[in-house]
């Protein structure tokens, strides 16, 4: 049996007591703004500090409130803010257990190999350092800088995309493009020109109607929105919620609309039809608007309610019902465009007929639609300009994906593994704040990408799964013991936030702006990171804004005045559009001319075998990815996933609630732990559903560890969008398997 | 004076951020909880609903909590708020066991615990209980029912509701908006 170059090692925790406390000494001895606070008694003065939140990519804005005694009591939303109001959610409420986490990776771990046999060792930053520009600087003579490709995801990407690029490599890449919104992104860019941003533009606290597809508002718990529906819902707005599954959302609409999974677009393609037939569109905004229309209205003739009835087992009338629920509501209504929605490979074709729906409502630019976000023109601290690449990552899957307008984190990954067609391959990999292997379907194909690595470094908080295959690990510092760029986002109002450390960084751990900083002193690029610290660069980019660290330190956010009047276009108000017409493009060119279907077409997806079931999966309001699974206060609100199952299913197969089973998919892959059961009405009985971020293997994380299922272990099959490169992830069926050897959790049951 | 509160079960997603912000504000130990989630599903697929609520104790204006409490420990405070004194208290339990909500848990210090309404935290300086404060979805609502100008008893006014297990006869001063 071929044994593999790259062992799992499972992150160990012997002897890092020692450095941990070299560690502090030294942080100690640099002297500190928060120790100073110290009073004489030992006790510290109750004090808050600013920060962002980094449990999630929406950011909030709060403050960190520390007891006398030092510690951090808690975490709030600050008042000022536009993406919380005041409020966190539970996953923010409970960051401080990601501070407090005593399995934190703790101090950098080089890879040692003797013999056949490999393991970490402990290592001092300097070492580390050394040992990673020494590496990247022999893959830069041997192959080029541009071999080396970044996949992150968090605040830390912009320290070490500063670094990458003035290494000479453009390949960074974030897992939220390719992996989650990237279709729904170009769908709307094909068709309005622009995108759709995050924090969503979508104006759901003025809209008396909101369409729900697949989107489980309530359990993603994306705060502001979660805020602007429970507003809505007070004010009278009808909800309609399209899902196989009766949502949180679901339970909160006037309709529900229990599809048959995999058939949204044809639901979406009838509303079309429902819709022009019945001029149920705003004909003054078509008309100054749009183009397009009459060969969409062509496209459509043929897909009735009654046509789609067959295809989604949604009743005729209630398509019709709900179409003129939009009708009526317009242009106040928003056809939610969703946020992880790579489903089945045809996902921008789905996103393009939403946003054709859109505009035939006239809701884009319109109150209760979507409203023109506007995000601060902030300088970035002077530097010299970024080497030219050899390569841009696209040429990583030259000839595909053409229409995606971020980097396809998947193309790097497959552009890594060596194949006879492909001139270049990535040689080292730096990964930060995302864990690939459950970020990734596919775990096989990222493996075998891994194992052609000569290089891979990554930084993380927590022993997650990529740690384990990794030639070196860095502990980066949690947010609340660190400083990082300023949040600069598009929102109603411009804004800024603050984040600043609240207490210093625990065990041997750093920033992630230092890490990088340090690393490109030791690769010789300290050109591009010019500031004696990152306090100095912030300030010198507050001050050109008009305030200052010091203000912000005090205050935590700033909202600045808008640039446009409106967040709306004004009546009659003439738009040129960023599309190839300057309209908004019911029939897309760029599709067209790109060689995908100018107007989005359905077709039937496969269906689950006999005995198997489509594998859904979705998120749960107190968990985030697969980063919070262990995260003391959040596992204590929910600390596995369960397996929804329709109880005529159970009842075919004697499954109980509470029984644990596991799990086989179509292609035989067996998951390697077991899942507790929920019988429950709420489902299909042609799907079951997990929440994901689940299920981890490495025993370091131990209230992680075991518990319930991974899904993406599961999702062996990937349904890659020609258009943009996502890989589609609800393709995989899976069948029960009772008769198994107990072990972990489970055995207790 | 008389403190209570309102969840809106209709707007309620089950987040429990109430449950993490209480654990927090209150350092409750991990692993316990004052304030909890409950789901209730009904119907068959497809005709279903559900009710999310989020539970705590009902600060009852006929408390079986302080009526058989030994020591005096569990009272009524500013208010009707019920509290319990954690010297005063010697774990017996008894107070759990009468308890229609199972609101009150053993303390890993030797003292029975369970919500306060954050009276003497929060409200007292003007400021909603923790809970209320943090609530994404703003599902609740505290005040004090004799000020007909307080949120609870504005919504209340306005709104159907109901209170839970009204058969045993406490007078719960919790109430769910449905």
């Amino acid at each position: 049996m071929a044994t593999s170059r790259r062992q799992f090692i499972k992150i160990s925790a012997v002897g890092a007591g020692s450095l941990a406390l070299a560690g502090t000494a030294f942080d100690l001895a640099k002297g500190s703004s928060l120790l100073n606070k110290i009073s004489s008694s030992g006790k510290e003065e109750p004090t808050r500090t600013p920060t962002y939140c980094e449990i999630c990519f929406w950011q909030c804005a709060g403050w960190v409130y520390k007891d006398e005694d030092g510690n951090i009591q808690k975490i709030v939303g600050n008042d000022d803010d536009q993406h919380c109001n005041g409020r966190f959610c539970p996953r923010g409420t409970g960051g401080v257990g990601q501070y407090n986490d005593e399995d934190r990776l703790k101090t950098p771990l080089i890879r040692t190999r003797e013999g056949d046999k490999e393991a970490f060792r402990e290592a001092s930053w300097d070492e580390a350092l050394d040992y990673i520009a020494g590496k990247m600087r022999s893959i830069a003579q041997k192959h080029g800088p541009e071999c080396v490709a970044l996949f992150t995801h968090g605040s830390g990407g912009a320290h070490f995309g500063q670094m990458m690029k003035a290494f000479g490599s453009a390949s960074i890449a974030a897992p939220s493009f390719a992996q989650c919104r990237g279709p729904r992104e170009v769908g709307f860019l094909t068709t309005f020109g622009d995108i759709i941003y995050s924090p969503e533009r979508i104006d759901i606290r003025d809209t008396r109607c909101m369409v729900l597809i697949g989107s489980h508002l309530g359990e993603n718990m994306h705060n502001g929105q979660v805020q602007e529906m429970s507003d809505a819902i007070d004010k009278g707005a009808t909800i309609i919620t399209v899902d196989p599954r009766f949502s949180t959302a679901a339970g909160k609409s006037k309709y529900w609309l229990p599809i048959k999974p995999a058939t949204d677009l044809a639901l979406l393609l009838s509303w079309i039809h429902v819709i022009i037939e019945n001029e149920w569109y705003d004909k003054d905004y078509v008309e100054r608007y749009t183009v397009g229309f009459e060969q969409l209205k062509e496209h459509v003739k043929t897909f009735t309610p009654e046509w789609a009835y067959g295809i989604t087992t949604i009743d005729p009338n209630v398509i019709r019902e709900t179409a003129r629920e939009m009708h009526n509501a317009a242009p106040s209504v928003i056809v939610n465009p969703g946020r992880h929605v790579t489903w089945y490979g045809d996902d921008t074709q789905r996103l393009r007929a939403v946003a054709i729906l859109t505009a035939l409502l006239g809701s884009w630019g319109r109150r209760g639609g979507y409203y023109k976000p506007e995000k601060l023109h902030l300088p970035n601290y002077p530097v010299p300009p970024f080497p030219e690449p050899k390569r841009s990552p696209i040429q990583a899957y030259e000839g595909k994906y053409t229409l995606a307008n971020e980097v396809v984190a998947n193309g790097l990954c497959d552009a890594t593994i060596p194949t006879v067609d492909r001139s270049c391959n990535y040689k080292a990999w730096i990964v930060n704040g995302t864990n690939l292997l459950a970020a990734f379907p596919n775990q096989a194909n990222t493996l075998k990408a891994i194992e052609a690595l000569e290089l891979l470094v990554v930084v993380d908080t927590m022993p997650v799964e990529i740690t384990g295959y990794a030639d070196v690990v860095l502990p980066e510092c949690t947010y609340l013991e660190r400083y990082d760029m300023l949040r600069n986002s598009n929102h109603r109002q411009p804004n800024l936030a603050l984040r600043m450390p609240a207490a210093e960084p625990k065990y041997n751990t750093k920033p992630a702006s230092w890490i990088a900083q340090e690393l490109a002193g030791k690769l010789g690029l300290s050109a591009w990171f010019p500031w004696k610290n990152i306090e100095e660069m912030l300030d010198w980019q507050l001050k050109e804004m008009g305030s200052s660290l010091e203000e912000m330190k005090r205050i935590g956010v700033k909202n600045f005045p808008r640039e446009a009047d409106d967040l709306y276009f004004a009546p009659g108000e003439e738009v040129v559009f960023n599309t190839t017409s300057g309209k908004i493009e019911l029939y897309s060119s760029d599709m067209e001319s790109a060689g995908f279907e100018p107007l989005p077409i359905y077709t039937a997806h496969e269906e689950p075998p006999e005995g198997y079931y489509r594998l859904n999966y979705g998120r749960a309001p107190m968990h985030t990815f697969s980063r919070t699974a262990n995260n003391p206060n959040l596992t204590d609100l929910m600390d596995e996933n369960v397996l929804w199952v329709n109880p005529k299913v159970a009842k075919l197969w004697g499954l109980e609630t509470g029984q644990y089973v596991k799990l086989k998919n179509q292609d035989e892959k067996v998951s390697t732990f077991a899942i507790k059961v929920r019988v429950t009405e709420r489902i299909r009985w042609d799907s079951v559903y997990m929440v994901h971020g689940f299920g981890h293997n490495n025993k370091k994380l131990s209230r992680a560890h075991g518990r319930g299922i991974n899904d993406t272990e599961m999702i062996t099959r990937v349904h890659i969008d020609p258009v943009m490169g996502g890989t589609g992830m609800r393709g995989n069926f899976v069948t029960f398997i009772t008769d198994f050897v107990k072990e972990g959790k489970e055995a207790e049951a | 004076m008389r403190y209570a509160m309102a969840v809106d079960t209709k707007k309620c997603v089950g987040c429990s951020d109430c449950v993490v912000a209480c654990q927090t504000e209150n350092n409750v130990p991990i692993g316990f909880c004052r304030d909890w989630i409950v789901e209730v599903t009904d119907g068959t697929y497809p005709q279903l609903e559900v009710e999310i609520r989020s539970e705590r104790c009902n600060h009852c204006e006929n408390s079986p909590c302080v009526r058989c409490c030994p020591t005096g420990a569990s009272h009524y405070a500013e208010g009707g708020v019920v509290l319990v004194t954690p010297h005063k208290c010697i774990g017996c339990g008894a107070c759990i066991a009468s308890c229609p909500y199972d609101a009150r848990y053993p303390h890993p210090d030797g003292h029975v615990d369970k919500c306060t309404f954050c009276l003497h935290n929060r409200v007292e300086k003007g400021l909603d209980p923790a809970c209320v404060s943090v609530c994404p979805t703003k599902c609740m609502y505290f005040g004090d029912l004799d000020d007909p100008n307080s949120p609870v008893s504005k919504v209340l006014k306005t709104r159907k509701y109901k209170t839970l297990i009204p058969e045993a006869g406490t007078n719960p001063q919790l109430y769910f908006l449905i």
